[in-house]
């Protein structure tokens, strides 16, 4: 398999999805069915092409780039066609491949109005390259141009096939429908973050070295942190932390986010839960702390304390909602303010403790999504006062949400558990060069976070599932999960259970890589 | 005096072509004949620029390097090969819009025509002139035949408007362009630019050069529409016939770019501090003003108008950051390859966004923003092509305009300066304000139900003209390649950047 590792697995995985979209858009617009099988087999095949890149991945080698390749590509300004993967990278590449399938399977019978699957197909597919793309690269500019492309297929998931409540615009006190709001919304939010990002992208490939030896090369670049001090590097840290923030969303950047998951139909919330949210993270990991490790050091403090307020803020906004799924969107907020936390102590526990968070939160909200997108197909409200006694309706529905919600409030033996704790472990010996007393007190907080998140997941399993269904639910359709549903959620609860059980599924993976990067960046 | 033939083919078949088609209108055959020979005369004035450029590797043809003729006045290097293809490529996509267009509707054609490629011609002669006789008078004779054309909805009141507009506008500016040259005459003596540049660098800057070169500058920003000098465009824009006003857009402001760009870097290459400053002003006010307008329009081809002001200052905004830099030739160069690939870049989607509008208002009927409502429903192809060109003039990748936008970056920070720090930040912050009336109109196109009152007889009607559709056709191959592969767009314009002096 000499292609395969030479960088044309890897471009197979990206690309191959794309093709999809391509073939996809050739179908004639009558044959839904074909339409939806071809979808299905690229989606497939690309599962399982990331399956054979996991098991020939050198796990002994975790650290370093592996199956990679570099093509020129705009020699004028230095950029190339630089991919690659590593320990850090490959749980996600998986996760990505692994929930497009899903959403493609949930898809088959479950069609937001207006219809439409070809190009509903078709986003999802160009949703895919640009998700793994992001994960591979390991150039700027390519980087970019793939974390660009991923806004395009959910900006128009969210604008055609949103939710049509009418609401008022804050501030503006325009009336219009969701759907355009959150979806406008969500697209200028991320092109502000990712505009400044690219200025600091530039600005790093000046500084990277003489006329004639400049890089967008991330590995090269993080070999040459030295050269990126004084303010030049902070204010180019804060330009790419801004890009990467808006993405997370850490507060106070992630007021788009409740708006998009809750405006988007189920499979876009469950994209963008699910993957989208940690295109972020990973730059962070990937891009910030290598590259500008000092001034990683430095912003480490702002960081925790912005992931910790989002943690407790995001837990208080989730018990004042009355809307199941944007109960869900809040509590990814939450979750993300772990995995940042994570990052923030600039430890190998805490850098492992991220990527499993990121993992963990991807298959558990994502099924949380499935399942209330479900439900409110179902119910035709997403009201958690309207929809109790569900677990007597549904009970298999409501058993799985019961385990999700479990899984997502970090109990122990499901994937939730590790991230929340390992984080907060490594809050508790942050960096050397942190103050430690500072991170132990964040620790205690989003210890108390960790209560609270209990609090508002258990206090919606109450609402939704528990008592006696209202009368208005007399005599409507109301059938338990379907074989599509059964077929999209089972997956994703067996990767729950296994996670949770076995961590090392990610960890063996990404710890080598982690100590490795820590230790470049930080010596010792 | 010597005559490089070869060197002259371009603008000789083009010449020839321009009177054919006149005598064409006079034969006994259907009117469209003279945009077929229009069509063929310019794409054959094509093939000596080909073979101008590959003269090295070719047997008959002598490698001279750059063609200097006229003693130096005019020249044939490898930035006007590049420039000269682009203006003949655009007035073939503007032709091919155009024939379906007049078709429709009661104009005169073949006069149409003949204004279009005499127009064009005045673009080629300016890529290759040198000193500031022939460039004026190629720059008028850009402008010249467009006068005319902005007023070919004779019936209508918006277009006469838009001629007269546009007339007393361009009168003024080629006024003040003049009053300008002359006083930069009066006081270096010379018109050609690289005696120019030679006299200023002997003499130094004195009070009438400065005034001299300010209104020089400012009389090309009229041309190119910089705001604050840019309120004749929308009015001239939506006034005129679509076709026209692509035209306008993308070759005329690209004609106004070529002589900015040569009288810039050729003339007042040492007087940097004279006109970086202007034009970083320039810039920053087209930017954000032009966006700023630009959010509040309703009428497709208006919003356009203003989108074409905004993308005008990202085109100036490499030559604006090196204002306060330490300048040095690499950098000159860069700004110059810069702004050649946003030029480049600009034209195949901006083309393509106007040739798109073309196919759907003969679709709709109605030139709103409001009336594009359910396009995505009824015809998905061409709300498809919309998002593609709008999202490229947004700048999203993978679509073109994201590398325009990159070069554009890269040259401002690559200055070095804190102004051209300063510029880049204003640019990405415009960038952002654009996504959000470029994306209005992929909104109204894909996301708004279908009205009522679009008839079943809309719905079917898929029809597009076989020329326009090839003008889509390459537009939209060139939007999506150079944004995929931009080395496809660095290659012309490195290439381009090697601008010679013509002595």
């Amino acid at each position: 398999m000499g292609w395969f590792e030479s960088g044309w697995g890897i471009s197979l995985i990206v690309f191959l999805p794309l093709v999809g979209a391509v073939v996809v858009l050739a179908v004639p617009k009558a044959q839904e069915e074909l339409q939806k099988a071809v979808a299905l087999v690229f989606a497939l095949v690309t599962f399982g092409l990331s399956i054979v890149l996991a098991i020939q991945f050198d796990y002994g080698a975790s650290e370093k780039i592996q199956f990679g390749t570099s093509r020129e590509w705009i020699s004028a300004i230095g950029s190339n066609y630089t991919v690659g993967v590593d320990g850090i990278s490959l749980p996600l590449i998986v996760l990505s491949t692994f929930i497009t399938v899903l959403a493609i399977v949930y898809s088959w019978d479950h069609w937001p109005e207006p219809h439409n699957p070809k190009m509903f197909l078709m986003l999802i597919l160009v949703l895919a390259t640009g998700m793994v793309g992001t994960f591979v690269a390991l150039d700027l500019i390519l980087f970019f141009v793939f974390f660009e492309v991923v806004l395009l297929p959910m900006y128009f998931m969210i604008g055609i096939w949103g939710d049509r409540t009418e609401i008022r615009i804050p501030v503006i006190g325009k009336v219009t429908e969701m759907r355009l709001y959150a979806s406008i919304k969500f697209f200028l939010f991320t092109l502000f973050g990712s505009a400044f990002m690219l200025l600091g992208f530039i600005a790093l490939y000046f500084r990277s070295g003489p006329a004639g030896d400049r890089t967008f090369d991330m590995v090269e670049l993080a070999a040459r942190s030295d050269l990126f001090t004084g303010s030049f590097a902070f204010w180019v840290f804060a330009a790419l932390a801004l890009g990467f923030a808006v993405k997370v969303p850490i507060f106070p950047f992630h007021t788009w986010l409740p708006d998009a998951h809750t405006a988007a139909p189920t499979v876009g919330s469950v994209l963008l839960a699910a993957v989208l949210l940690k295109l972020g993270t990973y730059a962070f990991i990937r891009i910030s702390i290598p590259i500008l490790p000092q001034e990683a050091l430095n912003w480490a403090p702002a960081i925790g304390i912005l992931a910790v307020i989002g943690i407790i803020y995001a837990s208080l906004a989730c018990l004042a909602q009355t809307d199941m799924k944007r109960l869900i969107a809040f509590s990814s907020v939450g979750h993300m303010g772990f995995v940042m936390l994570g990052i923030a102590t600039m430890t190998s526990i805490g850098l492992n403790a991220a990527i499993i968070g990121m993992v963990a939160h991807g298959v558990i909200t994502g099924l949380m999504f499935f399942i209330a997108g479900s439900m409110s197909h179902r119910y035709h409200t997403r009201e958690m006062s309207r929809l109790g006694g569900n677990q007597k309706l549904m009970p298999i529905m409501g058993a799985m949400l019961g385990l999700s919600a479990m899984a997502s409030l970090g109990l122990p033996g499901l994937a939730g558990f590790w991230g929340e704790f390992m984080a907060l472990l490594a809050a508790f010996t942050p960096n050397a060069a942190l103050n430690a007393g500072l991170f132990r007190t964040l620790m205690v907080i989003g210890a108390v976070g960790t209560v609270l998140t209990a609090g508002y997941l258990l206090w919606m399993m109450q609402k939704v599932n528990f008592g006696e269904p209202r009368e208005s639910w007399d005599g409507v359709d109301l059938h338990d999960v379907d074989k599509f549903e059964m077929m999209a959620w089972v997956p994703l609860i067996v990767s729950i259970i296994a996670i949770g059980v076995y961590p090392r599924i990610v960890t063996g993976a990404t710890n080598g890589a982690v100590v490795e990067l820590i230790k470049n960046a930080f010596g010792g | 005096m010597n005559f490089d033939y070869h060197a002259l083919l371009p603008e000789i078949i083009l010449a020839s072509t321009v009177m054919l088609v006149l005598v064409t209108d006079l034969l006994p055959v259907k009117k469209y004949w003279a945009a077929v020979v229009g069509i063929i005369g310019t794409s054959a004035a094509l093939v000596p620029l080909l073979t101008l450029t590959f003269c090295d590797s070719l047997d008959f043809c002598e490698a001279t390097g750059a063609r200097s003729m006229f003693s130096g006045t005019y020249v044939v290097d490898s930035f006007s090969l590049v420039l000269k293809g682009l203006f003949l490529v655009v007035a073939l996509v503007v032709l091919l819009m155009s024939i379906g267009y007049l078709e429709g509707g009661r104009f005169w054609q073949g006069e149409y025509y003949f204004l279009l490629l005499a127009s064009v011609l005045g673009a080629v002669v300016m890529a290759s002139s040198r000193d500031f006789i022939s460039m004026f008078v190629g720059l008028e004779l850009v402008t010249g035949p467009t006068f005319l054309m902005a007023g070919w909805r004779k019936g209508d009141d918006r277009s006469n408007e838009a001629a007269l507009k546009y007339f007393i506008i361009g009168v003024i500016s080629a006024a003040i362009l003049l009053f300008g040259i002359s006083l930069v005459y009066g006081v270096t003596g010379q018109l050609r630019f690289a005696d120019v540049a030679a006299a200023i660098a002997v003499r130094g800057e004195s009070p009438l050069l400065t005034i001299g070169v300010i209104f020089t500058i400012l009389g090309f920003a009229f041309k190119v529409s910089a705001a604050p000098f840019h309120f004749w465009t929308p009015d001239t824009y939506e006034g005129a016939p679509t076709p026209v006003t692509a035209y306008l857009a993308v070759g005329s402001k690209a004609a106004g770019f070529v002589g900015l760009l040569t009288v810039a870097y050729v003339a007042f290459g040492s007087t940097r501090g004279l006109w970086a400053g202007l034009i970083w002003v320039l810039a920053a006010t087209s930017m954000t003003l032009g966006n700023v307008v630009a959010l509040k329009q309703t009428n497709i081809v208006r919003m356009l108008g203003y989108s074409s002001i905004a993308q005008g200052g990202f085109m100036l905004v490499p030559f604006g950051a090196l204002a306060g830099a330490d300048v040095t030739p690499d950098m000159l160069q860069k700004a110059f390859f810069a702004t050649v690939t946003y030029v480049l870049i600009y034209a195949a989607m901006n083309l393509g966004a106007f040739a798109t509008i073309i196919a759907i208002s003969n679709r709709i009927k109605s030139g709103e923003i409001r009336a594009l409502a359910g396009l995505g429903v009824y015809a998905p192809g061409l709300a498809g092509l919309l998002a593609i060109f709008f999202f490229s003039l947004a700048g999203i990748p993978p679509v073109a305009g994201w590398f325009a936008k990159l070069a554009m970056f890269n040259s401002a920070i690559g200055s070095g300066s804190g102004w051209g720090l300063a510029l880049a930040i204003i640019a990405a912050l415009n960038a952002v304000v654009a996504f959000a009336y470029y994306g209005k109109i992929v909104k109204s196109a894909w996301f708004d139900a279908v009205p009522d009152d679009v008839s079943d007889a809309m719905k079917a009607d898929t029809k597009v003209a076989p020329s326009l559709m090839l003008a889509l056709g390459i537009t939209f191959v060139g939007t999506i390649a150079f944004g995929v592969f931009p080395s496809l767009v660095t290659g012309l314009s490195e290439f381009a950047s090697s601008l010679s002096s013509g002595l």
